[in-house]
Parts: C-alpha cells; sequence; structure tokens
C-alpha cells in the first residue's frame, strides 16, 4: 500500500543527506517497526511521507507511493486532500501537538470538517464515537474540555481519536509513548494494536525501544544514517540480525538476563 | 471566570485606586508652589494667606484632608475648583467626555487597523510586502504623534480640505460632527500605536508558527491560511491584547497632547493649566479619573483574555 523507492532527503543547510536513498513498504493492514538511534532519519522520513516537510527547507527525490501514486509529485491542492484523510500522524508530544485555546472536540473533528461536508452534529457524533473507541470515558464531558485539563495519557488517546476519526488507511505513528509513563505506555501500544486488529489500519510505527517494536510489529526496518540497513520479519530480525548495527541494538536492550 | 476571580481581581483593582489617590494626593501637597501665592498674587499679605488657606481647608493635617477628600471623591464631588468658580464635577464635565471620546476612537481605530493589517503582513509572503511593512512600520514608529498630527491638519485640513481645523464642535452640540472632526487627531494618535500593535502581533504570530500544535493542523489537512486563522490567531492575540492593555495609559496621555494641536476642547489644556494654577482639585480628579479608565481597561483585558485562553483561567 505504502512504498518507498529510493528516498533521499537533504536539507538546503546541511552539508550531508539526512535520508541517503531508502526503500520501505507498508502493507495493508500491517504494523512495520521503524527503528534506529537518535538523528538516524526516521523522523524527516515520516515528515515526508505525511507531506509535512517543507519544501524550501529541504530537497527531496525518489518516489513515496500510497496506492500507487506518487506523494511527491502532488501539487499542493492534492496533497492536502490526503493529509489527514488518507494518511494521519500521532506525534511525540500529546502536550504540545494539541492547540492550548482549542477545546478537544473540534480538534478531534478536525479532519472531517477539512475534508468532508458532514453536518456539524454527524461530525460531533464521530468525533465523540472516535473518542469512546480509544477507551476514553465520559466523552460528552470530555469533548467540551481544553488539552491541559487532561494528563498527558488521556492526551494522546484523544490525538490517536483525532487521528483515526477519518479512518485513513495508513497511521503514522512518530514515538507515540515516549513522552508517557510506563504503563501508559503499554495501554496506549495496545490500543494501536487493537485499532490496527479491527480495523485493518496499517501503521509505520517509529521507536527507537526495540522491546516495544517487537512486541507490536510484524516487520521491522533498521534505520542507521540515513540508510535502512536491515529489513525484513521481526522475529527473524531478531533472532538472526545480520546487520552489524542491528546485533549492536539487540546487544543494547536491557533485558532481566543480562541482570543475572 | 470564577465570581472569586473577579472578586479578587476587583478588590485589586480598588486598592490600585487607593494608591494612585493617595499619591495624587501627595504629589501636589509636595510639589513647590502654593496655591495661595497664585491666587493672592506675591505681594498679599500674611493675614490674608492664612485666611484664605484657612478657607481653602488647608491648614488642616494631611491625613485628615485626604480623608476627607476621597470620601467626597466616591460620591463624584472632587470639591471646588480654586481657580474658577466651579465645582470640579462641572468643571470636568464636558471636556472628558470629549477626550474618552478622543481616546474611545483612537482605541478603536488601532484595533481595526492593526490587528487585520498583522494578519495581512502573517498572510503574506512576498519578502516586497514584509518590507514595505516593515519600513512604513519603522517610520510611522519614528514620529511622535503631534508631528503627524500637525501634517494631517495640513494635508487633510488646509490642503485637502477634508475638515477644518479650529472648529470643533462639543459631541454634546453635534455629536456626528463632533466624531468626523476627532477621525483625524484620533489617527494621529493611533498611527505609531497601530505600528507597534501590528508589529507584535507579527512576530507573535511568528513564534506561534513554529509550535507543534501546526504542525498538527497541517497534518490534518489545513491549509497555511486556515491554520493561520483558525489556530494560530488566538493563540497569537493573547499577548496583543496585554499590549493593548498595556499602553491604554499613553494612549489617553497622548490624546491629552493631541488635543493642543488640534484645538479641542478635552481636559489637555485645563490640565496643563491646572497644574500650573496649582489648582490641586481638578489636576487631582483628572489624574485619579484617568488612573481609573487605566485600570478598567486592564480589567476588561484580563477577562478578555481569559476568555481567549483557557490556561489563564486557572490561577
Ligand atoms: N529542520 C532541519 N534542518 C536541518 N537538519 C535537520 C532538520 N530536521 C532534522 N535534521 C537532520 O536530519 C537528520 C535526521 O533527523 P530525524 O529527526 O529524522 O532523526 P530521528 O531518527 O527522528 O531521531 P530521534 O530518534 O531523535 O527522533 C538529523 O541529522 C538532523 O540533524
Ligand atoms: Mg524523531
Amino acid at each position: 500500500m505504502l512504498e518507498i523507492h529510493d528516498l533521499h532527503i537533504r536539507f538546503h543547510d546541511a552539508d550531508h543527506e539526512a535520508v541517503r536513498g531508502i526503500d520501505l513498504t507498508v502493507d495493508t493492514g500491517e504494523i512495520v517497526g521503524l527503528v534506529g538511534e537518535s538523528g538516524s532519519g526516521k523522523t524527516v522520513t515520516a515528515m515526508v511521507i505525511s507531506s509535512l516537510m517543507p519544501l524550501n527547507k529541504a530537497a527531496v527525490t525518489g518516489a513515496v507511493l500510497l496506492d500507487g501514486e506518487d506523494l511527491l509529485k502532488l501539487d499542493e491542492k492534492s496533497m492536502r486532500k490526503k493529509q489527514g484523510s488518507d494518511i494521519s500522524v500521532v506525534f511525540q508530544e500529546p502536550m504540545t501537538a494539541m492547540n492550548p485555546v482549542m477545546r478537544i472536540g473540534p480538534q478531534v473533528e478536525e479532519a472531517l470538517r477539512v475534508h468532508t461536508d458532514l453536518p456539524k452534529t454527524e461530525r460531533r457524533q464521530r468525533a465523540l464515537q472516535a473518542l469512546r473507541d480509544v477507551d476514553l470515558d465520559n466523552v460528552e464531558e470530555l469533548y467540551n474540555k481544553y488539552p491541559h485539563q487532561l494528563s498527558g495519557g488521556m492526551l494522546q488517546r484523544v490525538m490517536i481519536a483525532a487521528a483515526i476519526v477519518s479512518e485513513p488507511k495508513l497511521l503514522l505513528a512518530d514515538e507515540p509513548t515516549t513522552a508517557l509513563d510506563v504503563t501508559i505506555q503499554a495501554q496506549i501500544l495496545e490500543l494501536l494494536q487493537r485499532l490496527n486488529r479491527e480495523r485493518g489500519m496499517s501503521i509505520l510505527f517509529i521507536s527507537h525501544n526495540l522491546n516495544v517494536v517487537r512486541k507490536l510489529c510484524s516487520r521491522v526496518a533498521v534505520m542507521e544514517k540515513g540508510l535502512i540497513v536491515e529489513q525484513g520479519d521481526t522475529e527473524q530480525v531478531f533472532r538472526e540480525p545480520r546487520a552489524p548495527y542491528t546485533q549492536r541494538l539487540i546487544a543494547a536492550i536491557p533485558t532481566r538476563k543480562k541482570l543475572w | 471566570m470564577t465570581m472569586k476571580n473577579i472578586v479578587k481581581k476587583v478588590l485589586m483593582m480598588i486598592l490600585t485606586m487607593v494608591i494612585v489617590s493617595f499619591f495624587a494626593f501627595l504629589a501636589f501637597q509636595i510639589i513647590p508652589g502654593d496655591p495661595t501665592t497664585k491666587i493672592l498674587g506675591s505681594e498679599a499679605t500674611a493675614e490674608s494667606v492664612a485666611a484664605l488657606r484657612a478657607e481653602l481647608g488647608l491648614d488642616r493635617p494631611f491625613f485628615v484632608r485626604y480623608f476627607e477628600w476621597i470620601t467626597n471623591a466616591l460620591q463624584g464631588d472632587f470639591g471646588r475648583s480654586y481657580i474658577y468658580n466651579m465645582s470640579v464635577s462641572e468643571l470636568l464635565q464636558g471636556k472628558l467626555c470629549v477626550t474618552m471620546l478622543l481616546t474611545a476612537i483612537a482605541f478603536l481605530m488601532i484595533v481595526v487597523l492593526s490587528i487585520p493589517l498583522g494578519l495581512a503582513a502573517a498572510s503574506c509572503r512576498s519578502p516586497w510586502v514584509d518590507r514595505a511593512f516593515t519600513v512604513l512600520g519603522q517610520l510611522v514608529m519614528a514620529v511622535p504623534p503631534f508631528f503627524i498630527g500637525i501634517l494631517l491638519t495640513l494635508l487633510c485640513g488646509l490642503v485637502l480640505h477634508w475638515f477644518d481645523p479650529g472648529t470643533f464642535i462639543s459631541p454634546a452640540d453635534d455629536f456626528g460632527r463632533s466624531v468626523v472632526y476627532l477621525l483625524y487627531p484620533a489617527l494621529a494618535i493611533a498611527l505609531p500605536r497601530v505600528a507597534m500593535t501590528m508589529k507584535m502581533l507579527r512576530s507573535s504570530i511568528g513564534g506561534e508558527m513554529n509550535k507543534d500544535y501546526v504542525r498538527t493542523a497541517y497534518s490534518r489537512g489545513n491549509t497555511r491560511l486556515a491554520t493561520l486563522y483558525r489556530h494560530v490567531l488566538r493563540n497569537a492575540v493573547v499577548p496583543t491584547v496585554a499590549f493593548l492593555a498595556m499602553t491604554a495609559a499613553d494612549i489617553v496621555a497622548g490624546s491629552v497632547i493631541i488635543e493642543q494641536v488640534f484645538a479641542i476642547s478635552g481636559i489637555g489644556r485645563l490640565l496643563l493649566t491646572s497644574i500650573s494654577n496649582r489648582d490641586f482639585p481638578v489636576v487631582q480628579a483628572i489624574v485619579v479619573i484617568l488612573a481609573l479608565v487605566v485600570v478598567l481597561v486592564n480589567f476588561l483585558a484580563d477577562i478578555l483574555n481569559q476568555r481567549l485562553d483557557p490556561r489563564l483561567r486557572l490561577q
């Protein structure tokens, strides 16, 4: 469904490419993990897929095909049509990713407002349903609250609700749990897994937590300095890592065994 | 805003007014120059001075006089002018209205001009428009209002004949014509402020555009303009409102000066002559009333900002 071919990204103010020619596929209904250390180019890749990369900042070449259509060749208008309807994004920091002066409800239903002609009441109904779908309670009340009145975990659920309200084909989750504490993290991961199972929504899950990726993703791609050094079935990669970089990453996973 | 919050704010306002009124009263007791010399002339005998001091109540202790003055002021009685044979309230009535009208028009101009212009400047990404706005803004900010006033009198009054300088009519006589005349002095006061407010709004929009929630807005398919109007504007306008409220005092002061340039019978000239005549009751009343206006404007701005930004409702 999503196919990336030979993607290069170079910031105009940088002397080397941030992404140096990567190939990546996400099939329908699949969760693919994208791992790699800080600065390896995970976020910029996600930004290009979601057309959030400002054109005046970086040169992008290659192809990003969504159902066969090259997103890099779209004009601005058709590109905006995809954003939030076919592709949704969940960011790392739910606290800052939401508009502090707008109520939760209008933020959750925003994709519907932008992309559909649904009447207000219908949008509201769908937003409330999306909030229920991410296991939030008292959604009617929640609808009228402001972001600062919610905890980080609740906000990330709200962000996910806002991302799925338009039933996108692909969800990009860029370290969606890094800012949250461990128990909340586990709940959010379970939620993503459930949404994937129930709706067949494809997810590109970016993380540097290999344990999480192992639990969640059927396939994984390992990124190092702008290159994908290894890609394949998650279990396979974890059991028999081929690239030295992957081996080092796996060796660095804190496990109980190591503590003995 | 909760009731408790409002009560707290109102109490703060009262405290502020008490302090302001105290210093207004104190200041004119300690600045050099005695009203009796102004009234009787410098050759007056000691007895007549003493008699006048007694008549004006100046011989009694400071705190007694302050207390008496403030209790009367609360009932709208600011005493009698030393110079004019009139009560201060009578003397101020018409003139204060004129000054407040002028200030209100100027303030309105600032709001209705600077916010759309600031937005337009932020929406338009042509570097030339940007430079034009910057240069024009600098120019307008650098010229003092009274000079803009003189230029406006010259251009709009004497050359273009859009109005007749020096023929101000009180709003009580003909409100419409009065307002039309006041447009020009109001513009002179407003122009530098429009430029400042615009600059302020632009830079706060610029700061907001880099925030994470803007990226989220784009990720949902919003265009740049939709993001600007639906998300950024409300965030960016909060510091602008605070800035405008903060400059309210300057705007009032600006109108006092501009009244001279446009020959408007507001409190401007009265204030100046009253200060030089040591006509304390008049000056004190004007100071307190202007302070009250400033405090009220800030109160309203606070309430407005709490409506705009829910995070401010907490404290
Ligand atoms: N706006 C930018 N301008 C210039 N260079 C940038 C910009 N954003 C990212 N880069 C560079 O691109 C490279 C990849 O950054 P990216 O944010 O994608 O890393 P990441 O893998 O997401 O790291 P992390 O795990 O810390 O989020 C880095 O070397 C970074 O310096
Ligand atoms: Mg990142």
